[in-house]
């Protein structure tokens, strides 16, 4: 237990089990402010956009320019899981998409 | 339902031994915290050396939607004893909440449902963990020409595309993820968790002009 991170971890978890006991075992009460239910649609979209996109659009450290692979297997894997909202065929066209790249280029 | 999440354990489990982190912290987040996205996320930002309080509270701010679930299935389950409530708050998921609210909206007299929601969650628990170690141990046996990292974008790109239903969430993707590149080089991780924030503030904006017309 001497790791740090393990403080971060104790703290997520105990808040993340604070927002799921909130009315189930501590029988809140409040009502949401409407401003923060709204907000809280965005929430997914805008989270889970900051963390993609970095993982897709990666630079080259020395020439800067774009890594065409991971960009391109990222693009497909988007249309993938937009027409068949399944998890298993976006990583499967992203790996695939991202492996012929390296394998051909 | 249950196989579905097995993708996400794997990432959680990948992830956390592409940043370096010991397999006692990265399965224990698995069992500790027991949110994918929120892991994930908080793995991300450990490996962007992010501070402590940016990463408790990007990981708390995905995980808010849980407190929505939690006001849904409260007055449900309120005339259960605690040692019923306190297991089913820890297993609550997207996919317990989303399962066993569909039940209370039909007519089923609704006397098992804490039954049908622990028969949810305590499987989707044990799969989650074994998929966690399962990431972990693939991830250190395949070569990593492999990428197999590429596994994290790619899970959090499985949840963005449904996430975007109209055209606010589609701007709000857009501020979120075109600022999150241009700041990945912020230290602190602070890019990453301001660019979600200010698409947040997008989304809503343009919600709000679009109500307007």
């Amino acid at each position: 237990m001497t790791d740090p991170l393990w403080l971060i971890v104790l703290v997520i978890g105990a808040g993340t089990f604070f927002w799921r006991g909130a009315f189930l075992v501590f029988g809140g009460q409040l009502t949401l402010p409407n401003v923060v239910r709204r907000g809280l649609n965005y929430v997914p979209p805008a989270a889970f956009a900051a963390l993609v996109l970095p993982g897709l659009v990666q630079f080259d450290g020395a020439t800067g320019s774009v890594d065409e692979a991971r960009l391109l297997a990222g693009l497909v894997a988007a249309l993938v899981a937009w027409r068949s909202r399944s998890t298993l065929w976006t990583l499967a066209a992203g790996m695939g998409v991202l492996w012929l790249m390296r394998a051909f280029l | 339902m249950l196989a579905a999440v097995t993708p996400f354990g794997v990432a959680a489990g990948l992830a956390g031994l592409e940043v370096g982190l010991s397999p006692e912290i990265t399965l224990g987040m698995s069992v500790v915290i027991f949110a994918g996205a929120s892991q994930l996320a908080a793995i991300q930002l450990i490996d962007a050396n992010a501070a402590a309080p940016i990463i408790v509270i990007t990981a708390l701010l995905i995980n808010l939607r849980m407190l929505m679930y939690s006001a849904h299935l409260g007055p449900h389950f309120a005339n259960l004893p605690l040692r019923w409530r306190g297991p089913m708050a820890y297993l609550l998921t997207d996919q317990a909440y989303a399962l066993t609210i569909s039940r209370f909206m039909v007519d089923d007299p609704p006397a098992y449902n804490h039954w049908f929601y622990m028969g949810v969650g305590a499987p989707l628990w044990v799969i989650w963990q074994l998929a966690t170690a399962f990431g972990f141990w693939a991830g250190a046996a395949v070569p990593a020409s492999w990428e197999l990292g590429f596994f994290v974008p790619l899970i959090f790109l499985a949840l963005l595309v449904p996430a975007i239903r109209n055209r606010p969430s589609f701007v709000a993707a857009a501020v979120a993820g075109s600022l999150s590149v241009a700041g990945r080089n912020l230290p602190a991780g602070l890019g990453l968790t301001s660019a979600a924030l200010a698409g947040i503030v997008a989304g809503m904006l343009a919600e709000q002009w679009w109500s307007d017309d």
